[in-house]
């Protein structure tokens, strides 16, 4: 378990934002390199491998990594659709999208589709409020959702997937 | 009254060209023209309040950062904007960065920090691009680096990406996540301004707040001081939502009766659907909703305005507070239960866990709300409510705590047949919503305090 060398030169970039001695700093932006890197979920050794990285304790990282609700600590699909179901969004239906998302998938919430495509993630507030009801997938946000825009998301994410195959 | 978004609409203001053409970075060429201690005086000068929520005069801030020699400072940006309602950061981070940008090389220098973090929530992450091409192109023009415009002072920004914790809000919680670890709030005192991010004086200013600064440098603070309404000075940025015609950012002088802000066409534009107005969360998802009946007017039967003092006016019992600027709308179809019980999973989801007031008193009152709105409650439960959200508040090292309890309580105070409704009509209650009942009725102003 090794990052790539392009990652790892990121790594070093980010390590040297932070005055000498507080390299532990790096620890949240590196767990997200490595989120990315390995398969879009965090397992023992790859925390480990970043704990080396920093040299730091493993439970320094383990109690991050446990902290913060962007890290995934099983694997998860190549697709993980995050709807927000706050108050705001859900005063413009974001109920409705979600048990929608599930019926179509056939999943539950935080369950992942069989083919390993697409998990359905429950998100608290993303802060796209005002363009209700919304997701977050991979690195961006997909607003004023309805029942129509949740089916192309998801004929479009089968497309990409099939292309990358 | 525009200084924020003055020129949010021109074609490519986000990139330098187009920002610098339309007055970019005068600020900091009028800066270093001035001193440190010259600048914080400016600020103070303008009445500016901490845009994040609390309200707090930046100025004083900024003058309580210890100075003690050979200790280098630093300055945070809190972009981790994560309360529910809150986007107007997001906003300007988006599509004026440099504002941002320009705000943070004043900031740095009127403190003296050579390296100022941006901490950004972990969902932005294309904003985390914006923002970082942003401080490229200005450190490509000499804003940024090494001796900038000759005045000997260095300074770098960096960008921090969070991973999804609403806690990391509060400074001290940032400051922790920014050391790598988690977000758990330190107890104060020591502030921030003594011993903050590595045990070094830190300010912790808000995204907002940070961009105001362009415009104080600009016009002057005593200028900026004359906007606004008594102690609201200058301009705030709104973030609409819920159910209105126009959700989105707006920017105002404070000077707007809620009435006005709600329903006219250039602000709201009025209630969607043709529907009523039932109630408001004017400031973020933690301040106290309010009936239309009391938004609009005030106890005392006067115009409720949009502004620090007007919005709370009243205290807790009649009044909310303008809070974060994250104005949600509820027209008479939604459901205060239901709603008030996504806030309760939320803060209970977002507790750090450290203190167990809140820990486990944000868990019993989800479980308790999910009970009433399905239709399980007991007459009691309300008064449990009641109770567990008094024995959270106050009692926690961070405001999470109270933020968790302050929506419960206000829910209650003010719709509690709405509540009572829910546990006396378990099957009917699944079918249909409370309704209006009498919240927009203007004569119906409780005398009483709850």
């Amino acid at each position: 378990m090794k990052f790539s060398e392009e990652k790892l030169n990121k790594a070093k970039e980010i390590i040297a934002r932070y005055p000498d001695g507080k390299q532990k700093s790096a620890l949240i932006p590196l767990l997200h390199l490595a989120q990315e890197e390995f398969g879009g979920w965090l397992d023992v050794p790859a925390m480990d491998y970043v704990a080396g990285l920093l040299n730091i304790l493993p439970i320094e990282v383990y109690e991050v990594a446990t902290f913060y609700s962007m890290f995934n600590l099983k694997p998860v699909g190549k697709y993980i659709f995050e709807v927000c179901r706050t108050g705001p969004c859900m005063l413009n239906g974001s109920d409705d999208i979600i048990e929608y998302i599930k019926e179509k998938l056939n999943i539950r919430e935080g369950e992942t589709t069989p083919d390993g495509l697409f998990t359905l993630k429950p998100a608290e507030c993303l802060g796209a409020c005002g363009y209700a009801p919304m997701m977050q997938l991979g690195k961006h946000f997909r607003e004023h959702l309805t029942k129509e825009k949740v089916d192309a998301i998801i004929d479009e994410c089968r497309r990409n997937a099939a292309i990358n195959n | 009254m525009k200084l924020l978004l003055e020129h949010a609409h021109v074609e490519g203001i986000r990139y330098y060209d187009a920002y610098r053409k339309n007055g970019g970075y005068r600020a900091v060429e009028k800066a270093f023209k001035m001193t440190p201690d010259e600048i914080v005086e400016e600020v103070k000068k303008s009445g500016l309040r901490g845009r994040g929520g609390a309200g707090f005069p930046t100025g004083m801030k900024w003058s309580f950062l210890a100075k003690p020699e050979g200790i280098p400072r630093h300055l945070v940006c809190n972009a981790d904007e994560s309360e529910p309602g809150t986007f107007k950061d997001r906003y300007l981070m988006e599509f004026i960065p440099h504002l941002l940008i320009e705000g943070l090389i004043v900031s740095s220098f009127a403190l003296g920090s050579n390296a100022t973090y941006i901490y950004i929530r972990g969902e932005y992450a294309w904003i985390v691009d914006i923002l970082e091409q942003a401080i490229t192109e200005a450190k490509n023009n000499g804003w940024l680096g090494k001796n900038i415009l000759n005045s000997g002072f260095d300074c770098e920004i960096y960008v921090q990406r969070g991973a999804g914790a609403y806690i990391c809000g509060e400074e001290t919680a940032l400051i922790e996540s920014l050391e790598g670890k988690r977000g758990n709030p330190r107890i104060k005192p020591p502030f921030p301004a003594i011993q903050g991010l590595w045990m070094r004086p830190t300010v912790v200013n808000n995204v907002e707040t940070l961009a105001a600064v362009v415009p104080i440098m600009n016009i002057g603070g005593e200028a900026y001081s004359k906007i606004g309404v008594g102690r609201s000075t200058g301009t705030k940025l709104l973030s609409v939502c819920g159910n209105v015609k126009k959700p989105g950012i707006y920017e105002i002088d404070m000077t707007q009766s809620v009435e006005e802000f709600i329903f006219s066409d250039e602000y709201c534009g009025g209630i969607a659907n043709g529907k009523k107005l039932k109630a408001c969360i004017p400031g973020g998802s933690s301040v106290p909703i309010l009936p239309a009946n009391l938004l609009l007017k005030t106890a005392k039967g006067e115009t409720r305005y949009m502004n620090y003092e007007s919005l709370s006016d009243g205290g807790f019992a009649t009044g909310s507070m303008m809070g974060s600027g994250g104005f949600i709308v509820f027209d008479e179809d939604q459901c205060v239960v239901r709603h008030t019980m996504t806030l309760a999973r939320f803060y209970n989801h977002e507790s750090c866990g450290q203190c167990s007031p809140c820990r486990e008193g944000t868990g019993w009152m989800y479980k308790i709300l999910k009970n009433i709105e399905y239709g399980k409650g007991k007459m009691s439960d309300i008064d449990l409510l009641w109770d567990i959200q008094r024995k959270i508040e106050g009692n926690t090292i961070c405001p999470l705590g109270d933020a968790a309890a302050w929506p419960v309580a206000a829910a209650i105070r003010h719709f509690r047949d709405e509540f009572e409704w829910h546990v006396l009509n378990p099957e009917e209650s699944q079918k249909r919503n409370f309704g209006l009942a009498h919240y927009a009725d203007p004569i119906h102003v409780p005398t009483e305090t709850a």
